[in-house]
């Protein structure tokens, strides 16, 4: 098995769903309140995966854009659940040493008086390890 | 009626005012919050990886002590119930998490999903009843345009939740009405508001949010009310055109029910 196609396997399993069943409408991308951010759609996420070019997933600004709002997981006809492929893919970055896409030293800047303990602990929990 | 409660990290600071108005209005409804013995953070977002086990424990701490108490668990931020409700599923649903969760835990007997969580908003629909609360109200909102924001934490994804209708719910239309208030329905009241991505990419969640706010205006709401700090956050942080003044609905509730100046004094 190449590298890719052990990720591929990997993002399959973490994200437990089965990317052969999308048969393509699109339902994902247009319900995505991020759709504009994203340089790689849902509905694309899906076919990434099954194409195996996981390198392009890793890399991609669409994984740090995903809100986890569940839009394109609700309104998906085939149950492909996108949200939780891009989740798969994210945590393959975020697993590895060094993928934290938000370090601890960056928080103090980032607070302001408003901000809410709840916003802290879920970026920690979607953003890294 | 006593039921298990928990609160959650961010009623404990930056929300104290959802947890207080709740408490207050719910002795006057006939019903207590008896809160859990050291509970743990939900950790705010659900873990979607199918093979995470040890962010799911605190949630499922909490569910045994309900569970252990005899009594169904309220919830009352949208996050930590998204949270809890995922995880119970899990637990009464799939096997594998099922088998490796209580086997960190070494319970006295393994716990498998038996809680019923429900979120503050359904105790006040499905026990108390809508009809119930209006009888109790003594300042009605009325003729004040409310639009409800649900988010997306409480109704998606909709098979697991089964809180509403998940694309055109109504339990908070229904609340709006109990208080005497006029709810408007917009479209976009089950959006995004950005979640969690006002951390890094404010720009960004400024702009989602404002959209709701601002298509809620141009549907004539006077004020939205939430059950989400963050989303409570994320809304008042909106670049939206129209600064609409955003409520927890607790505080509505308090306020209809006459409590609102004893629970600021």
């Amino acid at each position: 098995m190449t590298k890719a196609e052990m990720q591929a396997e990997k993002i399959k399993e973490i994200s437990g769903t089965d990317p052969y069943k999308c048969m393509k409408c699109g339902k994902c991308s247009a319900s995505c309140p991020s759709f504009d951010e994203m340089d790689i759609k849902p509905h694309q996420f899906v076919s990434y995966v099954l194409n195996e070019d996981i390198e392009a997933l890793a890399n991609s600004k669409s994984l740090w854009k995903c809100l986890s709002c569940f839009a394109c997981v609700e309104r998906c006809p085939r149950d492909v659940k996108p949200g939780k492929i891009i989740d798969g893919a994210r945590q393959l970055v975020v697993r590895e040493k060094g993928g934290d896409y938000l370090k601890a030293d960056e928080i103090p800047e980032l607070l302001d008086e408003e901000l809410p303990q709840q916003l802290l602990v879920s970026a920690f929990r979607r953003y890294r390890r | 009626m006593k039921y298990s409660y928990y609160p959650g990290c961010t009623l404990k600071n930056k929300a104290k005012d959802l947890d207080a108005y709740a408490r207050a209005s719910a002795e006057a409804l006939g019903f207590e919050l008896e809160e859990i013995e050291d509970w743990q953070c939900c950790g705010g977002v659900y873990p979607l990886g199918s093979d995470e086990i040890a962010t799911k424990l605190s949630s499922v701490r909490a569910l045994n002590a309900a569970k252990e108490k005899g009594q169904d668990l309220v919830t009352l931020c949208s996050a930590c119930h998204h949270v809890i409700k995922r995880v119970n599923d899990d637990m009464k649903n799939v096997a594998d998490i099922q088998f490796r969760a209580n086997n960190y835990l070494k319970l006295d007997e393994p716990y498998t999903g038996e809680t019923q969580v429900l979120h503050f908003l359904e105790v006040l629909r499905d026990r108390v009843g809508f009809d119930a609360i209006k009888e109790k109200v003594v300042k009605p909102f009325t003729g004040k345009k409310i639009g409800a924001y649900y988010g997306c934490l409480l109704l998606r994804p909709g098979k697991i939740l089964e809180f509403d209708n998940p694309e055109n719910p109504k339990i908070m239309e229904d609340f709006i009405r109990a208080i005497g208030g006029e709810p408007v329905i917009y479209p976009y009241r089950n959006e995004c508001c950005g979640g969690y991505i006002s951390l890094k990419e404010k720009e960004l969640s400024k702009s989602m949010a404002g959209k709701i706010m601002d298509n809620a205006a141009s549907f004539e709401a006077d004020m939205l009310i939430t059950a989400c700090p963050l989303c409570l956050y994320n809304l008042n942080k909106s670049d939206a055109k129209t600064k609409l003044p955003v409520y927890y609905f607790t505080e509505l509730l308090a306020e209809a029910l006459g409590l609102k100046e004893e629970v600021q004094a």
